[in-house]
């Protein structure tokens, strides 16, 4: 065997389950995200985007395992991921850690985690596995059932209380039970049922999630507390005009002006400095990866495949509208990080996760099928 | 049963690729939604976003312009600037300040004075201003401060400049005092339209100079334009526009002449002021007590407030200008300057002085000083001995309202002009004056008798003048009746352009002050000199090296009973006689005029005479006051003046 033939062999390996379209679009994003970052953490350490950057690669690395898993072994870690996931989750409900008057974190002796990260994951997986062990004899109980699944976790997250990722974690498991087929009829009054439930559930809601509202349909009402993320973020971003004012040279994020710069609010420093042609960009960026997200799942073949494909396609979808629509002020503020792009390992891992999911059905399709 | 299963798979196949599409459409309006968002703020808004963002970065910041000096009238410094380390405390940022400057005084030290003068800035000061807490701090606490700062939010270092007095209590009258702004000062600065010039600037002149002058001394304030982050910290600089540094003030004083005079008072009260007669420059202005202004620079603190305020000795009165006393004898030479004026008297009309004055159809009688008379007495003479009974006689046969008007146009009973604030008019009898001033009472004791004007005709009764105003008089005469403005500035000088202006030009365009007969004033001059050669302050001025001439006086505070003899050491210290001597030398071209006011001191012979002998022995001789010698004189056995 040639050095030749063995660094192709070498190469197959690594790149067999890949998906190009997918990877070439990720690396764009990640050196974005890496160029920004740098400069919302003030263009003067590489500590963050070095930081950032071992994240991608910690994420590409077990993205290249879950490309690599076949659909079906991923569909028989659905169930204990899942279990995990809510036995965690339920811990937290006991004997969770509060901070900033929010219980979310666990101890477990060697670290502390966010159990509720596991659920964007898990929460899809079951109900895929789910609606693909019941394909045969898809009945009304069976979508009684799926909701059942779907609200459980989700409550228990909201009663953290975290609205944010209750959201995330219920629309990733709606999207499955969308995609499965749910009637429109069903769909429709479920949507008239939530609608003329809001006033019932308002004042269930914390005072800071109602003022979250309240800054959304007015910010200047609270310029200094709730209110100023959103001036703060818009300011940003339409002072950065058509093309930005440049690299490292946003005042709004160099000045510290934009609060969680190179997290949650990322997108305003990099409105601010690429300006209307970089957001453009990015959003393009976003429609390649759902894009092919949702190419990937039409052409799956099987039904756990096609729903969790999709499932994981629309999810990124949401991470990047909410954030965006967030820090445009076209959505209340709720704590989701801009996908590929925030700061913070544990999110950039669940969305490589993710990829990873997308990559193993659109590679693995060959063998299933028969 | 496989062909229905491929058959629902197809179905199932075609309803997921339905909703994908759905969804995939719904996703491309959100994203359009995200973008119509993006060109709303980044296109059409742009340039207000724009104005906003440059509205964060960018702050002007005052930069406070340095004080004007002030000097004397040999360039001795007498106010001056340093910058020095302040630790400031935002109040309404601390939440326990109690507990934190507990914690503070482990890294900078913060005496009980301290914590008393801060108590009190506080309650004077509105929440959100930014308060010294601790004022010139040494090199090692700004830098131990520095390391600890994360550990006391709302508190700052800044450099600041302080104003310095070096000669401590010496002219504090004439030099007034700088202070914090406060609420009056505040609301002076906005009638004024400086409020933009003050940005920055906490402290202003209070009294004298420094609160006369404060708009020559202020300067312009200068601005820079910062780049601030969120936290209001300044970045960088992006341009300045430079303070113009205060106008520096000299004055008239001469410091050396003032730090002599106010040796000689001792322990004492009383005051003195000399002028320059040719130009109205007033050489010393004294006033005792003093206080030291540099307690006033950082904010006083309450012990030491009290102290200056309650004391009987009132440090805190500038008596030259603020304290109105009976001239007693002293007024004499200007009563007859007013009756030659008025053409009442000639100089050779002479009375005989049988030691009393008697008015016809009055049981009243008025004594002289001197038991049996001084006999025949003319002008020359009756300022000389003092002569009482021609001017019980002058007055009784002038009316007060005439008397009033030749005095007011030396400048009694109104304003010197000086150029410092707060002077005051002091009491000038006359009909009008009385009826005002019991108008409440009775018409009976409203209305002027004519024994109202023989105790006024020898500058008791109803009369009180200020030593200012004496001197002022005194200077007139010396200056051969033509009077000039008192004034404590000589020049300014403008620090922009370097240019100088004499205060003499400004003056220049100020109406003159009424000027008097040559002749008549002569024959004035000449008889103070006679009280000097062989009057009333002979003994004192024997062997003087240079000529003067001068006026004792002594004035009552209290009156006695008919018969009763005035015996000071039976009186309570606080209601003796005050003692006056004005004075000017040489007698023939005069350089200096003066009044000096011994506060309960006695006979002006006696214990103001040898203080005014001692100021002109320095002025003219260089010769330093002996203090023993002083002391000596001052205690010689009673002389009647």
């Amino acid at each position: 065997m040639s050095l030749r033939s063995a660094i192709n062999r070498v190469f197959d390996i690594l790149t067999r389950r890949l998906d190009a379209p997918l990877m070439v679009t990720m690396i764009v994003l990640a050196a974005i995200s890496l160029t920004v970052i740098f400069s919302a953490s003030g263009g003067n350490t590489f500590d963050r985007a070095l930081g950032q950057l071992r994240n991608f690669c910690v994420a590409l690395v077990v993205m290249w395992i879950v490309a690599n898993m076949p659909p079906l072994l991923i569909m028989r870690l659905a169930i204990p991921v899942f279990v995990v996931g809510l036995a965690l989750l339920i811990g937290v409900a006991v004997m969770g850690e509060t901070r900033n008057n929010a219980r979310r974190w666990l101890n477990l002796g060697f670290g502390v985690i966010q159990p509720s990260e596991i659920m964007k994951i898990a929460m899809p997986l079951l109900l895929a596995w789910y609606f693909h062990k019941r394909e045969e004899s898809l009945r009304l109980a069976d979508y009684a059932i799926a909701i059942l699944l779907l609200v459980v976790p989700s409550a228990l997250v909201m009663r953290q209380p975290d609205l944010g990722t209750a959201i995330l974690i219920f629309s990733a498991g709606f999207f499955v039970i969308f995609l499965a087929g749910l009637s429109w009829k069903i769909l429709l009054a479920g949507a008239v049922a939530a609608a003329a439930a809001i006033p019932f559930a308002w004042p269930f809601l914390h005072d800071y999630q109602k003022q979250r509202v309240y800054t959304l349909l007015d910010p200047t009402t609270d310029p200094l507390g709730a209110g100023y993320h959103i001036i703060q973020s818009t300011i940003a971003i339409g002072s950065g005009g058509w093309l930005g004012k440049g690299w490292l040279a946003g005042s709004q994020a160099q000045l510290d002006f934009i609060p969680e710069r190179s997290t949650d609010f990322i997108f305003a420093v990099y409105g601010e400095e690429f300006g209307l042609v970089g957001g453009l960009l990015l959003i393009a960026l976003y429609l390649v990866i759902i894009g092919r997200g949702l190419m990937i799942a039409m052409n799956a073949p099987t039904t756990f495949s096609r729903l969790i494909a999709g499932a994981v396609t629309l999810s990124f979808f949401t991470y990047a509208f909410v954030n965006m629509g967030m820090v445009t002020g076209i959505l209340p503020v709720v704590g989701v990080p801009l996908p590929l792009m925030s700061y913070g390992g544990t999110a950039i891992l669940s969305l490589f996760i993710g990829i990873g999911i997308l990559m193993s059905v659109s590679t693995h399709k060959q063998l299933v099928a028969t | 049963m496989i062909g229905s299963t491929i058959r629902n798979r197809e179905l199932e196949i075609n309803v997921f690729r339905g909703r994908a599409l759905f969804a995939g459409f719904v996703i491309l309006i959100a994203l359009s939604v995200v973008a119509a968002r993006l060109i709303y703020l980044q296109v059409i808004k742009r340039d207000h976003y724009y104005t906003l963002a440059e509205a964060n970065r960018i702050s002007l910041l005052p930069v406070v312009p340095n004080r004007g000096l002030i000097l004397d009238r040999h360039n001795e410094v007498l106010a001056a600037n340093y910058s020095a380390y302040t630790l400031d405390v935002m109040p309404s940022r601390v939440k326990n300040l109690d507990a934190m400057l507990e914690e503070l005084n482990t890294i900078v030290e913060i005496q009980p004075r301290d914590k008393r003068r801060f108590k009190r800035l506080l309650e004077e000061s509105k929440n959100f201003e930014s308060l010294p807490i601790r004022n010139r701090l040494s090199e090692r606490e700004v830098a131990r401060f520095a390391v600890n700062r994360y550990r006391f939010p709302g508190f700052e270092i800044r450099p600041r400049l302080f104003r310095n007095y070096p000669h401590g209590d010496v002219a504090s009258h004439a030099l007034g005092y700088i202070g914090r702004i406060n609420d009056a000062d505040l609301k002076r600065i906005e009638e004024a339209d400086l409020t933009s010039n003050y940005r920055g600037t906490d402290h202003i002149g209070k009294l004298g100079i420094e609160g006369s002058y404060e708009n020559e001394l202020h300067g312009t304030t200068g601005t820079e334009q910062v780049e601030i982050d969120a936290g209001g910290r300044a970045m960088r600089s992006l341009a300045t526009t430079a303070p113009v540094a205060g106008n520096d003030l000299t004055l008239t004083l001469d410091i050396k002449l003032q730090k002599v005079a106010e040796q000689l008072f001792g322990e004492g009260r009383g005051s003195m002021v000399a002028i320059e007669p040719s130009t109205g420059e007033i050489l010393a202005l004294v006033s005792r007590p003093g206080f030291d202004p540099n307690l006033f620079v950082d904010g006083i603190d309450p012990q030491n407030w009290d102290l200056l305020n309650t004391s009987l000795d009132k440090p805190l009165l500038n008596r030259a200008l603020r304290g109105a006393y009976p001239p007693g004898s002293t007024l004499k030479p200007f009563l007859a300057l007013s009756a030659l004026e008025s053409g009442k008297r000639t100089p050779q009309q002479s009375i005989s002085d049988p030691g009393v004055f008697r008015l016809a159809g009055v049981a009243h009688y008025w004594n002289d000083d001197k038991p049996g008379g001084h006999g025949v007495v003319d002008m020359h003479k009756s300022i000389v001995v003092s002569c009482d009974t021609y001017y019980y006689q002058l007055a009784s046969e002038t009316d007060i309202d005439e008397t009033a008007k030749f005095l007011r146009a030396l400048g009694f009973g109104t304003k010197t002009g000086i150029d410092i604030d707060g002077e005051l008019e002091g009491t000038l009898p006359s009909r009008q004056w009385k009826s005002n001033r019991f108008a409440k009472s009775t018409s009976e004791a409203r209305k002027w008798y004519v024994g109202d004007s023989i105790s006024a005709g020898i500058g008791q009764g109803y009369n009180s003048f200020t030593p200012l105003q004496l001197a002022h008089a005194t200077a007139t005469v010396a200056n051969d009746g033509i009077a000039m403005r008192p004034r404590l500035v000589r020049q300014i000088t403008d620090t922009a352009t370097g240019k100088v202006r004499s205060t003499a030009e400004l003056d220049a365009n100020k109406p003159a002050p009424k000027n008097f007969k040559p002749e008549n004033v002569a024959v004035i001059k000449a008889a103070m000199a006679g009280v000097v050669t062989e009057g009333t302050g002979a003994r004192v001025f024997a062997n003087a090296g240079y000529v003067s001439a001068g006026k004792t006086g002594t004035a009552q505070v209290f009156g006695m009973k008919r018969g009763e003899k005035y015996v000071a050491g039976r009186i309570n210290e606080r209601l003796r006689d005050h003692a006056w001597y004005i004075a000017y030398a040489p007698a023939d071209k005069p350089t200096i005029a003066l009044a000096v006011m011994v506060e309960n001191g006695g006979f002006g012979g006696t214990a103001a005479a040898p203080i005014a002998k001692a100021v002109l022995d320095f002025y003219l001789l260089g010769k330093k006051p002996d203090i023993n010698k002083l002391k000596a004189a001052q205690s010689e056995p009673t002389v009647s003046d």
